[in-house]
C-alpha cells in the first residue's frame, strides 16, 4: 500500500469514528471535542490533496473561533439534555430520510463529478481567463482566482458576512439601565479622566505665622 | 544543513529505505530543535527571576549552584516527583487533556519556524497560516483544564482566559496580513529574505530596510497583541493570583502543571522568534559587513524576552474590561486601517516593495 493512501485510510478511520462520537456522546462537552476531532481528520485529508491553504483555514476558522465559542456555550449554559434526548424513536423517520437523501446526493457527486479524476498535483493550475499571473503555491492560485474571475461573488459573500456581524452586535447590544447606569463608568472615561479634573493643587500663604524655633536651654542635652 | 541531509542519506537510505530515512530525518531535526528549546524554556525561568530581582533591588536564586544557575533543574526535579492530585469531582480524561493540549501547541509551531536560512523542520508554503492556525487552538489547553477541573476559579479563569485570547488574535492576524501583504508570500524564509532586499539594504544599512520600519504601528501592536495572547503581566487576568487565584491552573500540581508553565514560557518564546522573524529580519545581520547568522536570531530573540520580562516588572496589571476594550475597541480598528493603508500604498508609485507574481 502506498505511503499517502495508508494515512488518509487513518484520517479517514479517526474522522469517521469522531463524527461517530459526535452524536453518541452522552456528554455535549465530549461531543464538541468529538468534533474537534473530526476537523482536524477533515484538515488532514484536505492537505493529502495539496490544498494546505484550505486546510490550516479550516482548522483556524472552526478549530480556532467557532468550536471555542461552542465550546463557551455547551459548558456555560445550564441545558437540559435528557430533555433533548427525548422523543428519539418518534424524530427518527424524518431523519433518516434526511439522512438518506443527504447520502444519495453525495454519493452522485462523488461518483459522478471525481470518480475517475487524478489526484491534483502539487501546485494546481487553474486556467484562469482574465490575468496571466503565473502562480507557483496553492494560495496565490486561490487568491487569483478569487480577486479576478470570482471577485463579485467573493466581495458579496464579505458583505454578507459583515451585514451578520453587524446585526449580531445590534442584537446583543444592551444599554445599561437603573443602579448599574449610575454605578457604571465607561473604561474610555475612567482613562480619559486627568488628576487635574478630579483634584486642585492650590497655592497659598500660610494663615498662622510659624512659631519661633524653639530654643534648646543650654545644657538640657543629655538629661 | 543540506550538506548534512546529503551525508546522512547517503549513509542510512541502503539500511533504512526512502520512506525510513525521511521519518529517521524529521525525528532529527523535530530533536535537534526541541531539546535546545526546552533547555531555554527551563532558563527562561532563571532568566525571568534574574532580571525582576534586579529590576526589584533583589538578587534572585542564587543557592542552587554557582549563580544559581541549577536551580530550573531543581525546579524540575521538584516538580516530577510531586504527585499529580486530581481532584475528587473532577472530569478525570479530559483534566489530564487540559496541559497536554496546552503544551503540545506551543511545540507543535515550532515546526515552520526557521532559525536559518533553510533550517527550518518543515519549510512549507503557507508557513505563516500554520503559525496562526496553531496559536489559535492554543486555547483548548486552558478552556479544558477550567472547565474539567470542577472549581469555580479555574473556570472563570478559563472564561477570562478564552475571550481575551480569541480578542487579541485578531488584532494579531490584521498585523500578519499587513506583513504577508508587503512580502507577498507566506513562507516565513521568504519572508525574512524579502526583508533583505531595498535600497537601504544595498547601501549595507539593512537594518532600515527591515519590515519594522514602514510597517512601525504593526510591530508594536503585534509585540503587544502578543503578550496578551501568552497571557503574560500586564494581561494576566487569566491567572489574577490576587483575584482568582491561579485561573485554569488552581487544581493542578505536580507534572500537570509544570506543562502549563513550560507551554506558557515556549509561547513567550515563540512570540518573540515570530516578532523577530517577521519584522527584525530573522538571521539577517543589522549590517552589511557583518555576516548573518543565526546567533543575530538568538540576539533579537532574547532582546524580545527581555522586553516581556521588563513589561512585567513596571506595569501593574490591566483591569478585565480595560484589557478587552484595548483589544477591540484600539488595536482592532488601528490595524484594520493599516492594513488598507499598506495596500494601498503597495499599489501606488511610492510603493517600496515590488509585487510578486
Amino acid at each position: 500500500m502506498e505511503f499517502s493512501a495508508f494515512v488518509f485510510y487513518f484520517f479517514a478511520t479517526v474522522l469517521i469514528l469522531a463524527g461517530l462520537g459526535v452524536i453518541t456522546a452522552r456528554n455535549p462537552v465530549y461531543a464538541a471535542l468529538f468534533l474537534v476531532l473530526a476537523f482536524f481528520s477533515a484538515g488532514g485529508i484536505w492537505l493529502l490533496l495539496s490544498a494546505e491553504f484550505l486546510a490550516i483555514v479550516l482548522v483556524m476558522v472552526y478549530v480556532g473561533a467557532v468550536m471555542v465559542l461552542f465550546l463557551f456555550v455547551v459548558m456555560m449554559l445550564d441545558i437540559d439534555f435528557a430533555s433533548l434526548r427525548e422523543g428519539f424513536w418518534k424524530y427518527l423517520p424524518v431523519g433518516a430520510v434526511v439522512g438518506a437523501l443527504i447520502a444519495i446526493e453525495m454519493g452522485l457527486v462523488l461518483t459522478k463529478g471525481f470518480a475517475g479524476k487524478p489526484m491534483p498535483a502539487a501546485a494546481a493550475t487553474i486556467t484562469s481567463q482574465t490575468t496571466p499571473i503565473k502562480c507557483e503555491t496553492n494560495i496565490c492560485e486561490l487568491g487569483r482566482v478569487l480577486y479576478t474571475d470570482y471577485v463579485y461573488p467573493f466581495e458579496l459573500a464579505a458583505l454578507l458576512l459583515l451585514v451578520a456581524m453587524i446585526a449580531a452586535v445590534t442584537l446583543t447590544l444592551r444599554r445599561r439601565s437603573g443602579a448599574y447606569a449610575e454605578k457604571y463608568i465607561s473604561p474610555e472615561a475612567q482613562i480619559a479622566a486627568r488628576p487635574e479634573d478630579r483634584m486642585m493643587l492650590v497655592k497659598m500663604a500660610s494663615e498662622k505665622e510659624a512659631p519661633e524655633e524653639p530654643v534648646a536651654p543650654a545644657g538640657a542635652e543629655g538629661q | 544543513m543540506e550538506a548534512i541531509k546529503q551525508t546522512l542519506k547517503d549513509l542510512l537510505e541502503p539500511l533504512l529505505g526512502q520512506l525510513g530515512f525521511d521519518v529517521t530525518w524529521a525525528l532529527i531535526t523535530i530533536f535537534a530543535l526541541l531539546l535546545p528549546l526546552l533547555g531555554c524554556v527551563a532558563y527562561m525561568t532563571y532568566f525571568e527571576r534574574k532580571v525582576i530581582g534586579a529590576i526589584q533591588l533583589r538578587v534572585g536564586p542564587n543557592r542552587v549552584g554557582p549563580l544559581g544557575l541549577l536551580q530550573p533543574i531543581a525546579d524540575a526535579l521538584k516538580l516530577l516527583f510531586k504527585e499529580v492530585i486530581i481532584p475528587s469531582g473532577a472530569n478525570k480524561a479530559l483534566f489530564i487533556l487540559g496541559p497536554i493540549l496546552a503544551i503540545a501547541p506551543s511545540l507543535a509551531a515550532w515546526a515552520v519556524i526557521p532559525v536559518g536560512e533553510g533550517m527550518a523542520v518543515a519549510n512549507i508554503n503557507a508557513g505563516l497560516l500554520f503559525v496562526v492556525a496553531i496559536i489559535s487552538i492554543e486555547v483548548y489547553g486552558v478552556i479544558i483544564a477550567g472547565w474539567a477541573s470542577n472549581s469555580k476559579y479555574a473556570f472563570l479563569g478559563a472564561m477570562r482566559a478564552t475571550a481575551q485570547m480569541v480578542s487579541y488574535e485578531i488584532s494579531l492576524g490584521f498585523a500578519l496580513i499587513c506583513v504577508l501583504l508587503i512580502s507577498s508570500s507566506l513562507n516565513l524564509t521568504d519572508i525574512v529574505m524579502q526583508q533583505g532586499t531595498g535600497r537601504f539594504a544595498d547601501m549595507g544599512i539593512g537594518f532600515l530596510s527591515w519590515n519594522w520600519l514602514p510597517l512601525l504601528p504593526m510591530f508594536v501592536i503585534y509585540f503587544i497583541s502578543g503578550i496578551a495572547e501568552t497571557n503574560r503581566a500586564p494581561f494576566d487576568v487569566v491567572e489574577g493570583e490576587s483575584e482568582i487565584v491561579a485561573g485554569h491552573m488552581v487544581e493542578y500540581s505536580g507534572m500537570a502543571f509544570a506543562l502549563f508553565f513550560l507551554a506558557e514560557y515556549a509561547n513567550m518564546i515563540l512570540v518573540s522568534v515570530m516578532t523577530t522573524i517577521l519584522f527584525l529580519g530573522g538571521w539577517l545581520s543589522p549590517v552589511g559587513f557583518l555576516p548573518d547568522g543565526f546567533h543575530w536570531l538568538a540576539l533579537k530573540t532574547a532582546f524580545f524576552l527581555f522586553v516581556f520580562l521588563w513589561v512585567r516588572a513596571t506595569f501593574p496589571r490591566f483591569r478585565y474590561d480595560h484589557v478587552m476594550r484595548l483589544g477591540w475597541k484600539v488595536f482592532v480598528p488601528i490595524t484594520l486601517v493599516w492594513v488598507v493603508v499598506v495596500a494601498v500604498w503597495m499599489m501606488t508609485p511610492w510603493s517600496i516593495w515590488p509585487i510578486k507574481g
